[in-house]
């Protein structure tokens, strides 16, 4: 069973991919659309060396909510700063001690931490333990480490990497 | 009614787009120019996206789901792409109002 169908959520995401692209839902696209989703990760499953597993399905909704209320917030943060003027900004980076050690988790929180409020990651450590945040204004930098582990970071982990 | 909706989603998503594209005209250090196109072109985009989502699900028969593959591929792909600008940035040493990172800690110095 795990030879033969290696990941069965990217199985999912794939058909449902195909689907989106050609924009129809026919019998024979479900089916070329299921095959696909068969066929692409058995052919690259060496590039996926971890079993991708979300433990908690309602957490991921929940945080899929806050990511969009935040990409929202963020826009309107930074578009007030943009016409405030570059003058008030006070820029800085932040270091964000990472408690997350799967890959994928911590690409999740890079990329959320790129979209939303007046954040962009700029560099993961060697070691995998701290990412560099730019900020472009803050006032309080250990507020916002907070934040971003609180908000962010706690839910991920609960997906991804608690044990049950 | 609809018309008034899809007006006001393509006007928003346009200025959003706008104020994204000033950012990167106005702001003074490469880092926090990094912010416009990534942050407020996002809702920029999604507005417009909606818009089109809603014209042709109402025009045509059928809903039209294109757009939620062009979010999709946005999310994914523009956060990346900052990253990686940003990571390019700290590795030349780019000249930056920002205070860097002080001394001993784990300083972009070493990448």
């Amino acid at each position: 069973m795990r030879r033969l169908l290696p990941h069965p959520l990217l199985t999912v995401s794939l058909a449902i991919l195909w689907l989106l692209l050609v924009n129809q839902l026919s019998a024979g696209h479900v089916v070329l659309g299921a095959l696909l989703g068969w066929l692409i990760p058995f052919a690259t499953s060496p590039f996926w060396p971890e079993q991708i597993r979300i433990r908690h399905p309602l957490a991921l909704m929940h945080y899929l909510g806050i990511f969009v209320i935040d990409i929202v917030r963020g826009s309107f943060l930074v578009a007030w700063l943009i016409l405030r003027g570059p003058a008030r900004l006070r820029p800085a980076f932040v270091q964000v001690p990472l408690v997350l050690r799967t890959d994928l988790a911590i690409s999740l929180l890079a990329n959320t931490i790129s979209l939303t409020p007046g954040t962009v990651s700029a560099h993961l450590a060697a070691d995998k333990r701290t990412l560099i945040v730019h900020t472009i204004d803050t006032g309080d930098a250990e507020a916002l480490v907070a934040e971003i582990k609180q908000r962010y970071e706690a839910p991920l982990k609960k997906i991804f990497e608690e044990e049950d | 009614m609809i018309d008034i909706l899809l007006s006001l989603l393509i006007l928003t998503g346009a200025i959003f787009t706008f104020i994204g594209s000033l950012g990167l005209a106005r702001l003074r250090d490469f880092y926090t120019r990094l912010h416009g196109p990534t942050k407020a072109t996002t809702l920029g985009v999604g507005c417009l996206l909606i818009a089109s989502a809603l014209f042709f699900s109402v025009r045509d028969e059928g809903v039209s789901l294109h757009e939620v593959l062009v979010t999709l591929f946005l999310f994914i792909t523009a956060p990346v792409s900052a990253h990686l600008l940003a990571k390019a940035a700290l590795h030349l040493k780019l000249r930056s109002l920002t205070p860097t990172l002080k001394e001993g800690d784990d300083t972009p110095a070493h990448l």
